[in-house]
């Protein structure tokens, strides 16, 4: 077991002498309300290498949409507050930025979509219009010319008859038509990183196969790297490479894509994959649900936040957060447990 | 395939008491209709949430009702329980034809079915207390008030996993999961034989979705609860039917048990559908084919001419734009409206 996480460790360093696109350190932010301290995100660290999709996954309040606005600094302030951290970006610390570095940044090296196409795309302005706009004010394009690359994006993300769609509003387009003119958006300064939270989920199943087809066509067109955010365990398995699980702020999971699906080592992981219904499931079986409700977040848990709810946990788990650790190469926990054996870890 | 080719999966001068069958829906339709002007309304088109739809639903069974938004799906579950009077049609429950009930006759037989709904934040009275809110088809129905209804309220609160003592709660102090647990506590309280749940668990994350349908599924053991359980997601409407109709744009596309709708599907629709669904399994989904669908749904107030399919359809031929495609018996109990099965 030790040999095993040392040799990880040298695996990692090895992958680590290439720097990362992206390398994010102890990410911390809170909410300030009238309510108390939210506790959104706890000290979180994770990289994007070139190239590569990375999946976050994890439940309405985990922290999975919070983290990333965290870096890209579009947590409102107050009453958010991104309370410690480094994100590095080609080296830069994005935190770090004032408004009009970061606003260079946004946009054009690293870009965004939204679950909600209808709340992201101005109303009273022309598809067209919204997209040259970036074009215009990020690579000082002529107007003629961010229109013809502005018709070219849209027929690149698949609108028919782009050159007529240009002038028209947002409502004027579908729901699946906005989140492809979103991308076409997102995608018109080249962007090094593609952070997409939620896109699909307010879509329905056909026109979400579009997307997630449109984003991987574009993806290794253009060799950018990709954020997927999402709360469905379904989507990520066939998109990322990689995958973490968030619950209550924290990682509880990252591992390569088969071997979270293949070999869960959280009991929430575990218990995620188990509640969820297969569409190839032949013989009926019973959903294992996980029983409780997610944490409030007004109080960080001085003990594993997933305790509560936890088949498997013993005193410990109530009295220590466990730290994110690798169990095999790759292949990282913050548990105490061993779900295979049911088995503490480690042994006093 | 039988010799002799039926055209409707129900016979329709029958109102379904034989076959131990609950619900009889039969060429069922919901027009809405689109109005201009102020004062002087005049109709200028309509809009066919629902044209022209027959099922049965047995007793003890949960029929699935799947298809993307804006297909009829809910339409059709409103339409079922006369919260919308239907434009055409015939709705027999346990052999009474309820379209043709009104008033006092017609309430009465609403304590036999119920609804839940998909929304837990907005299906809440958020004034009334969750006993008041669980008492009152108690109260309505006259089936019990005072001390009984209210022992039968912390009854039902246990039977749906919640503390009998919450009854004095408002619904903004519980959680989604635990509002829809409320929601299902409603439904149950008038003992009703049929429930629609219309997408009942859509609103919840993906922990809970997994308590609520457990519970859905034990109720129905307990007390043979007969389900039409209408949602999106096909991987929980796998799981839950014993069989599943497919709706697209305003009619049943396609029509069997829960494995043959999901190994043997015959219309290309139902084909696109399924294999657009992601599976949480990075091993099937590598080989995975996908058929994409091109576009997006037509509208209902406009559909188009002949198969309502053929403007996404792969593989629509001539007499996909002149005819709509009947609904036919392929392979005993497998339903299917395309005229490139037929």
């Amino acid at each position: 077991m030790r040999v095993r996480e040392r040799l990880s460790l040298v695996e990692e360093h090895i992958l680590n002498s290439m720097p990362p696109l992206l390398e994010v350190r102890d990410l911390t932010t809170r909410f300030f309300t009238q309510d108390g301290v939210v506790y959104a995100v706890n000290g979180i660290s994770f990289e994007l290498n070139e190239g590569e999709t990375l999946g976050v996954v994890g439940e309405s309040g985990c922290g999975k949409s919070v983290s990333v606005l965290s870096i890209m600094k579009l947590i409102p302030t107050p009453p958010g507050k991104v309370t410690a951290g480094e994100a590095l970006f080609n080296g830069r610390d994005l935190l770090k930025m004032n408004d009009e570095e970061i606003r260079s940044v946004r946009g054009a090296q690293i870009a965004m979509i939204f679950q909600d196409p209808m709340t992201s795309l101005n109303p009273v302005l022309t598809i067209g219009r919204q997209i040259t706009e970036a074009l215009e004010t990020h690579l000082g394009m002529s107007s003629e010319q961010a229109k013809e690359r502005a018709i070219e994006l849209l027929r690149m993300v698949g609108i028919p008859e782009a050159a007529n769609r240009i002038n028209d509003y947002p409502h004027q387009f579908s729901g699946g038509m906005r989140q492809r003119a979103m991308i076409a958006m997102a995608l018109s300064c080249t962007p090094q990183i593609l952070i997409a939270d939620e896109p699909t989920t307010a879509l329905d199943v056909t026109i979400q196969a579009q997307i997630i087809d449109l984003v991987k066509r574009l993806k290794e067109k253009m060799g950018m790297a990709v954020i997927w955010i999402t709360h469905d365990l379904g989507v990520v398995a066939g998109l990322a490479d990689k995958v973490m699980v968030m619950y209550a702020g924290f990682i509880v999971e990252r591992a390569p894509v088969e071997d979270l699906y293949s070999d869960p080592r959280h009991p929430y992981t575990k218990g995620l994959l188990g509640s969820l219904p297969r569409l190839d499931e032949v013989e009926h079986r019973r959903l294992t649900s996980i029983e409780g409700l997610p944490p409030d977040l007004l109080e960080l848990p001085d003990h594993c936040p997933f305790a509560p709810r936890c088949p498997y946990a013993y005193d410990r788990c109530w009295k220590e957060n466990p730290p994110l650790e690798f169990v095999e190469p790759g292949h990282e926990i913050a548990c105490w447990v061993d779900v295979r054996t049911g088995r503490p870890r480690y042994e006093h | 395939m039988s010799t002799e080719v039926k055209t409707s999966p129900v016979t329709q001068k029958t109102d379904g008491r034989e076959d131990n069958v609950l619900v009889r829906v039969v060429n069922l339709k919901k027009y809405f209709p689109i109005m201009r002007g102020i004062i002087f309304q005049r109709q200028v088109g309509a809009v066919k949430a629902v044209d022209g739809i027959s099922f049965d639903i047995k007793r003890g069974e949960t029929l699935g009702l799947v298809g993307e938004s804006g297909c009829g799906k809910s339409t059709t579950g409103r339409t079922i329980l006369q919260l919308y009077r239907p434009t055409e049609g015939a709705v027999y429950f346990k052999g009474e034809n309820l379209v043709e009930l009104k008033g006092e006759a017609l309430r009465r037989k609403r304590r036999d079915m119920q609804m839940i709904f998909q929304d837990p934040y907005a299906s809440l009275n958020p004034r009334m207390t969750v006993g008041s809110i669980i008492a009152e088809p108690l109260e309505i129905h006259g089936i019990a008030t005072g001390k009984a209804a209210k022992e039968r309220v912390q009854e039902l609160l246990q039977l749906v996993g919640l503390n009998p003592y919450f009854a004095n709660r408002y619904p903004h102090e519980f959680s989604g999961g635990q509002r829809q647990r409320i929601g299902v506590a409603r439904a149950l309280a008038s003992n009703p034989s049929f429930i629609v749940c219309d997408e009942p668990i859509s609103a919840l994350d993906v922990s809970i979705q997994a308590q609520v349908v457990n519970l859905l599924e034990d109720l129905q053991d307990q007390f043979g609860l007969t389900y039409l359980f209408i949602a999106h997601d096909l991987s929980m409407v796998r799981h839950i039917s014993d069989r599943v109709a497919v709706m697209y744009l305003g009619k049943i596309v396609e029509l069997a048990t829960r494995n043959e709708v999901y190994e043997n599907p015959w219309h290309p629709y139902t084909q696109a559908l399924l294999s657009a669904v992601p599976v949480p399994d990075p091993r099937v989904e590598r080989r995975r084919q996908r058929i994409l669908l091109q576009g997006d749904l037509p509208s209902p107030a406009n559909p188009p001419k002949g198969c309502h399919f053929n403007t996404r359809c792969p593989v629509a031929f001539d007499i996909c734009y002149e005819v709509d495609p009947e609904l036919r018996e392929v392979t005993p109990d497998h339903w299917v409206a395309c005229h490139r099965v037929a």
